[in-house]
């Protein structure tokens, strides 16, 4: 432990003073004046007036609102189970073909497999609704290809009620799985080769290798992954606004946390805009995230303390 | 510490047994490379086929979407067919203000990637170098950032930045995504700082150097892995954000708020929408390409921490 200096005050002022304040000023204040904003109800004539948790009881129950909020909510708790249905098991398995010392060209499938991260979801969007769209039939070709014809949808992937979020979801996926994929690859790679060879000496198939060896070294990996996948989910806008619009369709089948608060706070189809309510939404999602990461906290302080 | 080197080696006749042939000794290897180069054509088959079908025209595109634009044909002996058209990038440089696009995101993304740096450096030199009480409640207050996203606080930053007369400015852009950016690097600066023995620096102030002297000439060098995590962490981020360019600054368009729009209102132009998505590709492609080893380098690192 090494000791630290005492610095003088104007050292002090010029280092702390820019990021503090930008920090201050620009994230935690507004975080915080949105908290505030919640208990203020917008009137007609665009001032606020102090409501308490009003705003909150007609989100959660004022079929106006509360229909869609937990529309909302419902679909984001879909579209966080596919992601770590899919996501996350697939970026195991690629990470773990690449963590294998033996692999030649590791490094090529790794830059490929990152590359469509590195794109915004505008791009990507874009490029998936293009391929769905059955004008151009890219992706109709390919199910007619393989004998799942009759798997498509006659509204169009991005149209069926039933399966345009779990396609707008699975679009992310493929988007995003070399970030998870990374940071498994980076946890596996410092594990000792040693503890597996000592497995695999003993007899240990490569299966039970993983699972028992493995992976509850990587279990805290698996930890962050889960909770950024959480925190990413809960706030995820612009795959839906990119591929469905800001109205969310089919029917609002579509509709993220989100995509509700973009569309309070700018108002849309002659609802005005709702800076008030936007607040509410916002200070909701805030408190969903918080909720996730707290858990995730608390649970790795217990496994820490358990270690 | 010696080593004893014991010849471990299977006879021939063990070796044999456990793998008779080329198939089941390259079992393994052969699933895993057939798995990877799938994954690996699933990853890159959408970029190619809209870069290939960016060239063609409108007709051509629905015609034949999965022939290259300069292909080979065998009708009359071995020839090329070219269908290739720039129609698109001729539409989309007409409409759109493509420079202005890019500029701005430059702009952007390196005025926020200046602050970030900057700042967070001597937050995090305090940080891990100074005795000062409250240090570690300033520690835990930035940390907090890291896993909130800032979107939240949209209305009340819409309301701050129209205060500051600053909303539908660039400005306004590159102080939030500094603002969001900050926490990461304060903590990965800080970390390494504080491998930085404590006493290089108390020699450098025996020898008379300032506190901005040590900063910059002798821990910031010794800390580059860090710096390079740091900008790798926030500039993808930062030039692909849509948010708030949609809702802080709806006026000024960068790469990304410019295609969104651009594509919104062109959607049925096929071609152009695809020369477009091509034109926005190719140099963050180009550039994650160059840059690859070192960005995954920065990203392991930064998750390792």
């Amino acid at each position: 432990m090494m000791s630290k200096t005492r610095p003088q005050w104007h050292h002090l002022l010029v280092f702390l003073g820019p990021a503090v304040l930008i920090y201050s000023l620009f994230m935690a204040l507004p975080l915080l004046d949105s908290l505030r904003l919640s208990l203020f109800q917008q009137q007609t004539d665009g001032s606020l007036i102090f409501v308490g948790l009003g705003q909150f009881k007609t989100l959660l129950t004022d079929s106006q609102y509360s229909v869609r909020f937990w529309g909302a909510l419902l679909h984001n708790i879909e579209f966080f189970a596919v992601f770590m249905l899919v996501q996350n098991p697939v970026a195991l398995l690629l990470a773990t073909l690449l963590a294998s010392g033996r692999l030649r060209g590791a490094a090529i499938y790794r830059t490929i497999l990152f590359a469509p991260t590195t794109l915004s979801i505008v791009i990507i969007g874009w490029i998936w609704t293009l391929m769905l769209n059955p004008l151009w039939g890219i992706i109709n070709d390919i199910f007619k290809s393989i004998g799942l014809g009759g798997l498509i949808p006659k509204e169009g992937w991005l149209g069926s009620p039933n399966l345009s979020l779990i396609v707008v979801a699975l679009v992310g996926v493929w988007q995003y799985v070399g970030l998870p994929m990374i940071l498994f690859l980076a946890a596996l790679l410092s594990i000792d080769e040693d503890l597996t060879e000592a497995a695999r000496v003993d007899g240990a198939s490569p299966w039970s290798a993983f699972w028992r060896i493995k992976f509850p070294l990587i279990l805290p990996t698996v930890g962050i992954v889960t909770i950024l996948t959480f925190v990413g989910n809960f706030s995820t806008f612009e795959n839906i606004f990119v591929m469905q619009g800001t109205q969310a369709g089919p029917d609002y089948r579509t509709d993220l946390l989100a995509t509700f608060f973009y569309r309070t706070m700018f108002g849309n189809l002659g609802q005005v805009p709702n800076l008030g309510m936007g607040a509410t939404i916002a200070t909701s999602m805030f408190l969903i995230i918080l909720t996730g990461v707290l858990l995730y906290l608390f649970v790795l302080q217990r496994r820490l303390i358990r270690n | 510490m010696a080593e004893i080197h014991l010849n471990l080696q299977p006879s021939a006749a063990i070796k044999a047994r456990r793998a008779p042939n080329f198939l089941s000794r390259h079992f393994n290897s052969i699933i895993s490379h057939g798995i990877l180069l799938t994954y690996s054509a699933l990853a890159l088959a959408p970029m190619l086929l809209i870069l290939l079908n960016s060239f063609k025209d409108r007709k051509d595109l629905f015609r034949v979407p999965y022939q290259p634009p300069i292909w080979f044909s065998f009708q009359n002996g071995f020839s090329l067919t070219n269908i290739s058209s720039l129609k698109g990038y001729q539409q989309v440089f007409a409409r759109a203000e493509v420079l202005t696009y890019a500029g701005n995101s430059l702009l952007i993304t390196s005025g926020a990637l200046f602050l970030i740096l900057m700042a967070g450096a001597m937050l995090s030199y305090a940080l891990s170098e100074y005795s000062f009480r409250g240090n570690r409640f300033l520690g835990l207050y930035m940390a907090l950032g890291i896993m909130i996203p800032i979107r939240l606080g949209t209305v009340s930053l819409i309301r701050l930045t129209s205060t500051l007369g600053i909303y539908n400015s660039p400005v306004a852009l590159i102080l939030i995504y500094a603002a969001s950016g900050l926490p990461i690097a304060v903590f990965i600066m800080s970390e390494f700082m504080r491998s930085v023995p404590h006493d290089l620096k108390d020699a450098a102030r025996v020898d008379g150097a300032s506190e901005y002297r040590i900063l910059f000439m002798l821990v910031l060098p010794l800390i580059r892995p860090a710096l390079a995590t740091v900008l790798v962490f926030n500039m993808i981020p930062i030039w692909n954000d849509l948010w708030f360019p949609l809702t802080v600054t709806p006026d000024v368009l960068t790469v990304t708020s410019g295609l969104s729009s651009f594509a919104g209102q062109y959607k049925t132009d096929w071609t152009a929408l695809l020369a477009a998505l091509t034109l926005a590709m190719i140099p963050v492609l180009a550039f994650y390409m160059i840059f690859s080893r070192q960005f995954i380098q920065g990203l392991t690192r930064g998750a390792l921490k």
